[in-house]
């Protein structure tokens, strides 16, 4: 298992770096730096630009040094935290970050724990009552939920959420709590708020993740073992819980990889409707207004999630499954 | 012992016993056909002889809600041959006098008789305290509707000046079937409209991710060995991205002065360049097997090329299943280009598209005040509904032997 450990975190660092390189080619991609326009649009108010300060920013970021030093400088400041300066703020990344990153990490989590706790009851009752009514049902639901751009639904349930639970519109908790320090109260009132983003925000994946436990069950249950352990009787609860479920397992967790990206893409747009303080509504503002530091550094932490949770995905995926765990790092 | 048995050994061995005549040698004198037990009905072999794309088409003809999905999927692409002739309004008239209209119904009884169908018009009066525009149907305004009348003109498809509509309002009356939005314009006028948008880009979006998908797809898995490992790791960085942030930060940076044409194509590209990951690692794998297969050796031994090879030999063996996967494909770019331009970032307004519609259903006001702003979403969902059956459909008839 050790070395398996090893062998995916090495393989991450060149992911990482390839990344990274992808997202500051992205930062680089407008016309001209910030300062740039930065000074044109002081001069074009009759404004004075205030050039020292301009000029230790310039420096300090490596403006003015060829290209693949600024990308060394920049992810020389990611890696000891320095996520660069935010121009549309005037403050350090960091700064205005706050504790964004963290409500942003909640929101996905809480939104993969609903995924989960809903698609596998639900999964493992349509496979198992393949082509009754409740399965037909389940299904176009799914379907449905699969159809429906998130965004649309977050502003229906906000707004019903206030009409027939009064609960206030927008945020991720009760007003009076914003700039509190945490407390029990403050956690309440966001666990009150956090349901509906997450319901949203889980909605198509939960449905992705039905369809294919439900594939990957009927499969398994098709097999010559159920039947022969059927024959010998197994009670029905154990013959499927014991094989299996278990064999259908495995790409529930691998799934992790392709859900994560799915569950952070919706939290973006969902916290943008329902104004959320996570990473979306800055990061939309931050490309609205061309502020590339600030998106680069959230592109760069949305990714860097996904590829943890991918790891962590994998690593769970190794301690089930030993077919994994003992080929590591040797190809087929 | 039976006596058939002793009859059967006595045939069998043909020594006549002594004093016995033989049995007379009979020959049949029916002209013999080796092939008697193989040969096929016209039904049969009909049946073995079929295309691949036949049985594909027959099998897809049995899933009932994939075919129906089809037949929705095509009337909704003819339909944006022709949407200034099927919308009642011009996509940009405005009716100032009708500011948030709430959609009309369409009558076609009237004292339980069967009159052509008309609608009551609007009584409108301005909420003094609220400052509510308030619509009231009037029962005594009855304004019938036109059908192949005279409405708006147009220029169909910016080419022929036009005026004919499949219908329109009554002369001096209005016909909001869906409501108008915040400039009085019709809101079914422009849903229509912007199927042209939303429709296409999925389509072209998809041509783009194909293209990639079967070029970079194919290079990895006909090579094998160090491109391979370069390409699988490039899509694990692509596909490590969450899309719909690296979508924006993408659109982004398209520059302002770009018209909306060439906003429209880029956004398709940029939609193109991120979802292709999953169908080249579909034709890596396929391509990895099937390179080891007789006839790929026999190609490579006569002299072809590669290119030849991969394009010629092996990507036909599935194409069926490339297509039903890129079917697959089209709902999440049509949601990635509703999302971009409900977010401000995609398509701008001269365009219009169902995600731009659905721009001005932002707030909760909105869900509140005028909800039918909100319709433009149920195209969408009937459209991404339809793509899944179909998908799933073809994905089932790709394989006929299943």
């Amino acid at each position: 298992m050790g070395r398996y450990i090893v062998h995916r975190l090495l393989v991450m660092i060149p992911t990482l770096i390839a990344i990274s390189i992808v997202v500051f080619t992205i930062i680089n991609l407008p016309p001209g730096n910030f300062f740039s326009t930065y000074i044109a649009e002081l001069q074009a108010t009759g404004q004075k630009a205030d050039l020292v300060r301009i000029h230790f920013l310039e420096q300090q970021y490596g403006f003015d040094r060829p290209l693949w030093q600024q990308y060394l400088y920049w992810v020389g400041g990611l890696l000891h935290g320095d996520l660069g300066y935010s121009f549309l703020y005037n403050e350090p990344v960091s700064q205005v970050v706050g504790d964004r990153l963290l409500l942003t990490l909640i929101v996905s989590f809480a939104t993969i724990l609903f995924t989960y706790l809903v698609a596998f009851p639900i999964g493992i009752y349509s496979a198992t009552h393949q082509y009754s009514w409740s399965d037909h049902t389940l299904t176009l639901l799914g379907f449905l939920g699969l159809a429906t751009p998130n965004f649309l639904l977050a502003l229906v349930l906000l707004y019903f959420a206030n009409v027939y639970f009064g609960i206030s519109i927008g945020g991720l908790m009760d007003p009076n709590y914003v700039n509190r320090p945490w407390s029990w109260a403050k956690t309440v009132s966001v666990l009150a708020h956090l349901w509906i983003p997450v319901i949203v925000i889980g909605l198509g994946g939960t449905a992705a993740m039905i369809r294919r436990l439900r594939a990957n069950l009927l499969d398994e249950l098709h097999k010559q073992y159920v039947v022969t352990a059927r024959a010998k009787g197994v009670a029905p609860v154990k013959l499927l819980f014991k094989y299996p479920l278990r064999m259908a397992l495995n790409p529930f967790i691998a799934d992790i990889g392709s859900l994560l990206p799915h569950v952070i893409s919706g939290a973006v747009i969902v916290s943008v409707v329902m104004s959320l303080p996570t990473t979306g509504p800055m990061l939309l503002e931050a490309l609205r207004s061309q502020d590339m530091y600030l998106a680069g550094s959230f592109l760069m932490f949305l990714a860097f999630m996904t590829v943890i949770g991918v790891l962590i995905s994998d690593l769970a995926l190794a301690a089930l499954d030993p077919r994994i765990r003992l080929q590591a790092g040797r190809r087929p | 012992m039976s006596e058939i048995e002793i009859g059967g050994a006595t045939a069998a061995n043909a020594v006549p016993a002594d004093g016995v005549e033989p049995l007379a040698h009979y020959v049949s004198s029916r002209p013999f056909d080796p092939y008697a037990s193989e040969r096929l009905t016209s039904a049969q072999e009909r049946f073995y002889s079929a295309s691949q794309w036949r049985m594909m088409w027959w099998k897809l003809r049995r899933h009932r809600i994939a075919v129906l999905s089809g037949a929705v999927l095509l009337a909704m692409y003819v339909s944006i041959l022709f949407c200034e002739f099927l919308a009642p309004y011009a996509a940009d008239t405005r009716n100032g006098d009708f500011i948030y209209a709430p959609p009309q119904a369409v009558h076609i009884l009237f004292d339980g008789r069967l009159v052509w169908p008309y609608v009551d018009g609007y009584d409108y009066r301005l909420d003094l305290n609220t400052l509510k525009r308030i619509y009231t149907p009037d029962p005594n305004k009855r304004e019938p509707i036109r059908f192949f009348c005279r409405g708006d003109s147009y220029r169909f498809w910016d080419l022929i000046r036009g005026d004919l509509h499949l219908f329109c309002p009554a002369r001096g009356g209005q016909l909001f079937l869906l409501g108008t939005d915040r400039l009085g314009r019709d809101m079914l006028s422009r849903i229509i409209y912007g199927a042209r948008i939303s429709l296409t880009v999925g389509l072209l979006g998809v041509v783009v991710s194909f293209t990639l998908a079967v070029l970079i797809g194919g290079i990895a898995g006909y090579y094998g060995g160090w491109t391979d490992i370069l390409i699988q790791r490039v899509i694990e960085v692509v596909q490590s991205f969450p899309h719909l942030p690296l979508w924006m930060a993408l659109s982004a940076i398209l520059p302002v002065s770009w018209s909306p044409l060439l906003v429209y194509f880029g956004i398709t590209l940029i939609l193109g360049l991120i979802e292709w990951t999953h169908l080249a690692r579909a034709v890596r794998s396929k391509l990895l097997a099937l390179r080891e297969e007789d006839f790929c050796t026999a190609a490579v031994l006569m002299g072809a090329r590669p290119a030849r090879i991969i394009g010629r030999h092996l990507l036909p063996s599935f194409m069926s299943h490339l297509i039903a996967s890129a079917t697959l494909m089209i709902p999440s770019m049509i949601l990635g280009e509703t999302a971009l331009s409900f977010l401000g970032l995609g398509l701008r307004p001269p365009m219009t598209s169902w995600g731009v519609l659905l721009n001005e259903a932002q707030n909760i006001n909105v869900v509140a005040l005028y909800p039918w702003l909100m319709l433009p979403v149920i195209p969408v969902i009937v459209t991404i509904l339809a793509f899944n059956f179909l998908g799933d459909g073809l994905r089932d008839a790709a394989d006929p032997y299943h």
